[in-house]
């Protein structure tokens, strides 16, 4: 490279050896460790010959259920990744004390606090919240797939490559050193010249569109394509908390797309919107990222809601209490998402008026999900509740979510924010409701969900280990900081002078060493019960004694989900079926009419990988050729015009024969 | 009930708290401790309602487990009007008496309103002048400017007990926040603003204070200890700035700007004329605009089609002379030459409020 | 469809053969395309809406330098506004063509549009250049920085739109005006008049109140 300096600077940008941390032995050891991991995954899919079934079966499909099952493996791989950063900062903390200043200098701490944040939300959270929704909603509404397999595809894929970006930043560079929401003029090109914020832009501008689409997609999906006798008063609770969720996305993601464009801008193209010289504003970008930001924290939180509902109302073996008040309480919580946003910046200055009126709006907020809580008390009031893993889940939720609540209407007054802003008594607050609300709602959704999607149930002895080690070391985790947002201790500072904290940042590293055992039981119980599979089976496709649709088919469901289209009666469809002791149909099958696979999403999305690899490098010959090839390859895929094929009816037939045998032979 | 009775049933959390220092429980300056009364009873409010939840979950799950089959099992039962009334207004009554709590709250500890009382029964005499301190923060240390005593602190600040002190507040390149957790709740430091925070310390002592908002590698080091100091005890603090302290001017100021960790007290014995208001408008380098005049001439309608080129910088001369040739350049718009500021040297006229 | 509002809640089998509980014959939901593709563009809408907030609140910071009134030449923009008009009246032709299944005629109005559009990206890249030429670039000042950045995604827009016309024309003449295509120009379409519709909102809102009084 040294010979042409020129030429390689055209061609390699700002990318050189030195971005490569091989003096951070750290680094360098998880580098090798992921290195190392990777070539044995490759190896052994090599070596079983599993190429051509996961690229046939799996990453070209654009069955809903296989892509809602991607984007959940997603979301688990980040969070190891995200809560590895978690306990690094937990352990600094507990030993950066006085004179010795811990293991992480703040360059490298800095980086794994914005890491956390944004692994944790962006590809944690959400995949994990779309995944639940695109596995889930087609079931329940009794579809056969969403309104645009391709590009529900194609979204996973581009939510992926966020995903990739985003890890590569560890190990190529550095990753932005703002804080997950990098305000400026921090993430300015003065004050952060380096490649971190760039990553961030680019894993979150990719991500974005995957999520933008996914959004679009089962909002049309939930409109369009209900079955007949399902009107929206009697489509189920999950489905009512995801059409809300996207609608949330639909009209929020547009902002951060807009606000962090405006941030590349003054990065790239040195122009001033959030400058401190030459007119630009940086309370602008506070403010919109914020109308993105909060609606966000009701996109992870709606779904959970409706997981609850569902979890609760099936394991009380009873009907929801209320149901006509959930749903208004949901549609009262999207609104008011968007009336609150200036609650995250109450002390930057905004006049009394100002900061009381979004105050109470925030405030407002906490009757609708209080009334949610409520309706939940009263489903379980004359039921017979079993404690199956996620009712465990659902019921620690409560208890958990009502403190995280209470702590967050407290926040909500401006005097009182004055005094906690900032400070760790809020980060125990957002973890407590989005651990003890988001996280706790996906757990049970995944082990409610999972029979249906794999055919056999989860371990619940290992399900139950893994829920005592979350619920215990989430308590453990976060009460100590609590405690020490009230002795004045503010977040994100990597080093103490203070010696009487540090107890109580052992205690949380503690707690944080709970739930890292908890993370274990989980992993330990997807290997159990698949090897135990055979004993968890679960023949009856209607484990748990369900209430809705995707109950009524089998586990695994057939590709088309429903040999016939359901004909609907009732808010609980299926539980309605049962007491008229439906049959299934047996005969008369009908080809079925179904979306072809395609290679375009995944294609796409790794060119764009490359678009954004070479944008932060800054490397424009690679930019252009990457950018030229996403059109190219776009508007190829739109001249091919064969997409959909026919099952045919004696195949269809074939499947639900078996299926009769199966329920035949274990009545 | 009343706020003594509040604290009784509170007692056990607060000596625990106050036994681990927490000093937003137990604070020294009448507008943190309005914060803290106000963070109980909110606290209290709530708690009518999220310890019954509480209870009631854990009962439900209890009693209506599936093997007690004494329990009443209707599995039809999903709706009733008065429970659903009771579910919305039990709540809706809570968050009335909280919003109006809040309402008045926040308008009577609004940070840029200033004080009534120096503390609980005490109001402010007519005839209290308050304290102003000109808070700068920068990459990564605090400057305190005094007008009134003509002297600058660096990661020092002292004020007389019982005196109100009016903190002006801004910053030189990125956001921090200005918090003295035992004094009173934060604002936010924002470069070409001003914020403003009016507090009093009630008790003498030494007080944590620091930047609360992260702002890049030296975040963690921003700290500075606040002294709240009897009358004579300030006098005496004021002097001995004014024996040992230098002089701080644009020159000097130019160099203390740049990004440096863990930086050491300093006292500067005098502070030139308008340094402040320079900072604040931005315009500390002698051949640069200040936003106060570049807002006023962009209320006119901007400079026009040559205003675009009175783009400049400090030159190579200046740069070397103050031993910033390793610093970045930034360009920004150059000084206007006018009647009464011949040599364009800065604007000084106090600006509004922040903004 | 039966109405079962008051469906009572049987406890034995009694009216159990009442209810059908699945559709007997091929069942297909409506399709969704046109209500998917409104949606993007009600998200693309709220981008745009970012980007007119920004504008407003930064549209009068000069930073001493030139303001709107200095630099945008009306007559240019005027012809500018009444190409893009133009486009969206030619391209409404080429869709009441479509419906009568003429297949040429669409063709040809579609190359209109295409045309107009082009004219369109011509007269802002002429203006671009010259503000960037005398000094007036979107780095010069936060409200500089704002009409760039509107104009420019406004324009950047149409020049997808440009993009996307060319490659429908092509599978048009290849396939036809069937199902798909005749689908795929009613997005279109919805695209093309929706951008119109927003560079009516920048005519108003960026050149006529930036230059009036």
């Amino acid at each position: 490279m040294s010979d042409h300096p020129d030429l390689a600077k055209l061609i390699f940008g700002r990318l050189t050896w030195d971005a490569i941390p091989f003096h951070e032995p750290i680094l360098l050891a998880t580098f090798i460790a992921v290195l190392l991991g990777g070539v044995a995954l490759l190896g052994v899919v090599t070596y079983y010959r599993l190429w051509g079934y996961l690229w046939r079966e799996w990453f070209t499909s654009i069955d809903h259920k296989k892509i809602g099952i991607m984007y959940i493996v997603l979301g688990l791989v980040m969070l190891l990744r995200g809560f590895s950063d978690a306990i690094m900062m937990r352990l600094q903390q507990a030993i950066s004390f006085g004179h010795s200043v811990g293991y992480l200098p703040p360059e490298h701490y800095d980086q794994i606090f914005t890491a956390h944040g944004v692994i944790m939300i962006f590809f944690v959270a959400m995949p994990l919240v779309t995944g639940i929704m695109n596995f889930v909603v087609p079931l329940q509404i009794g579809a056969r797939d969403v309104a645009f397999p391709f590009l529900n595809n194609f979204s996973f894929w581009m939510t992926t490559s966020g995903a990739v970006l985003v890890m590569m930043s560890l190990f190529v560079g550095e990753f932005a050193r703002t804080g997950w929401l990098a305000y400026p003029p921090l993430s300015g090109i003065a004050q952060s010249p380096d490649v971190g914020v760039d990553y961030y832009i680019w894993a979150l501008q990719i991500a974005g569109v995957g999520t933008l689409l996914s959004g679009i997609n089962l909002l049309a999906t939930i409109v369009k394509m209900r079955a007949p006798g399902m009107p929206l008063m009697k489509m189920p609770i999950f489905t009512w908390t995801s059409l809300c969720t996207n609608v949330l996305i639909v009209a929020a993601f547009p902002v951060l797309t807009a606000v962090l464009a405006l941030l590349a801008l003054d990065r790239y193209a040195g122009t001033n919107f959030f400058t401190n010289d030459f007119g630009g504003n940086a309370m602008m970008y506070v403010n919109l990222i914020w109308i993105w930001g909060h609606p966000e924290v009701y996109i992870l939180i709606l779904p959970a809601f409706g997981i609850f509902s569902e979890v609760v109302s099936t394991f009380s073996r009873k009907r929801l209490f209320g149901y006509a008040s959930m749903v208004y309480a949901t549609v009262v919580i999207t609104v008011l998402a968007y009336l609150v946003w200036l609650h995250h910046f109450f002390t930057m200055g905004s006049g009394a008026s100002v900061n009381s009126f979004f105050g109470i709006t925030t405030m407002i907020i906490s009757i609708p999900t209080g009334a949610k809580i409520f309706n939940w008390l009263f489903t379980m009031y004359r039921g017979r509740i079993t404690f199956e893993v996620p009712m465990l889940w659902t019921i620690g939720f409560m208890v958990t979510f009502a403190i995280g609540g209470m702590t967050g209407v407290l926040l909500a007054v401006p005097p009182a924010d004055f005094s906690l802003h900032n400070s760790l008594f809020l980060v125990a607050h957002f973890h407590n409701v989005i651990i003890g609300g988001v996280l706790f709602g996906l757990f049970a959704g995944i082990n409610y969900w999972f029979p249906k999607a794999f055919g056999f149930k989860l371990d619940p002895f290992w399900g139950k280990c893994s829920f005592w080690f979350w619920l215990v070391g989430f308590y453990f985790a976060f009460m100590p900081l609590y405690v020490l947002g009230l002795m004045g201790v503010t977040r994100r500072v990597s080093h103490f002078d203070d010696p009487s904290l540090q107890i109580w940042f052992q205690i949380a590293a503690f707690g944080a060493l709970l739930i890292a055992l908890g993370i274990a039981s989980m992993i330990i119980q997807f290997v159990v019960s698949f090897r135990r599979r055979e004993s968890l089976r679960d023949h009856t496709g209607d484990p748990w004694g369900g209430r809705t649709l995707e109950w009524s088919t089998s586990s695994p469901p057939p590709v088309y989900n429903f040999a016939f289209t359901p004909q609907v009666h009732d808010g609980d469809a299926w539980w309605q079926m049962k007491q008229h002791h439906y049959r299934r149909p047996l005969e008369g099958f009908l080809p079925i009419h179904m979306p072809k696979n395609t290679g375009a999403g995944i294609i796409l999305a790794g060119i764009s990988t490359v678009f954004g690899f070479a944008m932060i490098w800054q490397m424009w010959p690679l930019v252009v050729v990457s950018f030229l090839a996403l059109l190219v390859v776009t508007i190829g895929h739109t001249f091919n015009y064969k997409r959909d094929y026919y099952i045919p009816a004696d195949e269809v037939a074939r499947v639900e024969a078996s299926r009769t045998e199966l329920l035949a032979n274990h009545v | 009930m009343s706020i003594k009775a509040l604290r009784g049933l509170l007692l056990p959390f607060v000596i625990l708290l106050t036994g681990c220092q927490a000093v937003l429980m137990s604070p020294s300056g009448d507008v943190a401790l309005q914060q803290r009364n106000l963070i109980v009873t909110s606290l209290l409010l709530m708690l009518i309602i999220i310890i019954p939840v509480i209870a009631l979950t854990l009962l439900f799950a209890w009693r209506y487990r599936a093997s007690n089959k004494n329990a009443k099992y209707d599995p039809e039962w999903n709706h009733s009007t008065m429970l659903e009334l009771l579910i919305w207004s039990a709540p809706l009554l809570i968050i009335i008496a909280l919003g109006a709590l809040t309402w008045v709250s926040t308008h009577k500890l609004d940070p840029f309103r200033p004080l009534e009382r120096l503390s609980a029964g005490r109001a402010v005499p007519a005839d209290a002048k308050p304290l102003v301190v000109e808070v700068v923060a920068l990459d990564w240390k605090w400057l305190f400017i005094y007008p009134e005593q003509g002297i600058a602190t660096v990661n020092e600040l002292a004020a007389p007990v019982d005196r109100p002190i009016q903190f002006k507040i801004t910053a030189s390149t990125v956001m921090n926040s200005f918090f003295i957790p035992a004094l009173a709740g934060q604002i936010y430091a924002m470069p070409g603003m001003e914020t403003q925070l009016h507090a009093v310390i009630n008790k003498p002592g030494e007080f944590d204070g620091f930047s609360a908002n992260y702002s890049g590698a030296g975040f963690s080091g921003m700290r500075f200890k606040f002294h709240g100091l009897s009358d004579g005890q300030f006098s005496q603090w004021v002097s001995q700035a004014k024996s040992d302290g230098d002089s701080l001017n644009r020159d000097v100021y130019l160099k203390l700007e740049q990004p440096s960790e863990n930086s050491p007290v300093h006292h500067y014995a005098t502070v030139s004329a308008g340094l402040y208001q320079a900072i604040l408008n931005r315009c500390v380098e002698s051949n640069r605009m200040c936003l106060n005049e570049m807002m006023t001439l962009d209320a006119k309608g901007g400079l026009g089609i040559p205003g675009a080129y009175n783009i400049t910088s400090l030159d190579t001369a200046t740069r070397s002379r103050l031993g910033l040739l390793g610093a970045p350049v930034n360009g920004y718009v150059g000084a206007m030459c006018s009647a009464n500021n011949l040599d364009g040297a800065p604007f000084t006229t106090p600006t509004a409020k922040s903004q | 469809m039966s109405e079962t509002q008051a469906l009572p809640m049987p406890h034995g089998t009694g009216s159990s053969e009442a209810l059908r509980f699945h559709v007997p014959g091929d069942h297909h939901p409506e399709n969704g395309t046109l209500l998917g593709f409104w949606l993007y563009l009600m998200s693309d809408c709220l981008i745009f809406a970012c980007l007119f907030a920004v504008y407003g609140v930064l549209g009068r910071s000069y930073a001493a330098g030139p303001s709107g009134a200095d630099l945008f030449e009306l007559p240019l923009v005027a012809i500018n506004t009444s190409l893009l008009l133009l486009s969206s009246i030619t391209y409404g032709f080429a869709v009441l063509e479509m419906q009568r299944n003429r297949q040429r005629a669409t063709l040809i109005w579609l190359g209109i549009t295409g045309l107009l559009g082009a004219g369109f990206i011509g007269l802002e890249l002429h203006e671009f250049a010259h503000l960037i030429e005398i000094g007036a670039g979107p780095h010069r000042s936060a409200f500089l920085s704002s009409f760039f950045t509107l104009v420019g995604t406004h324009g950047l827009h149409v020049t997808f739109g440009i993009v996307w016309l060319i490659t429908l024309m092509v599978q048009v003449s290849q396939k036809g005006l069937i199902l798909e295509n005749k689908r795929r120009l009613m997005c279109l379409s919805m695209f093309w008049h929706f951008l119109d519709v927003v560079w009516i909102g920048v005519f108003s809102f960026v050149y006529l109140m930036g230059v009036l009084p």
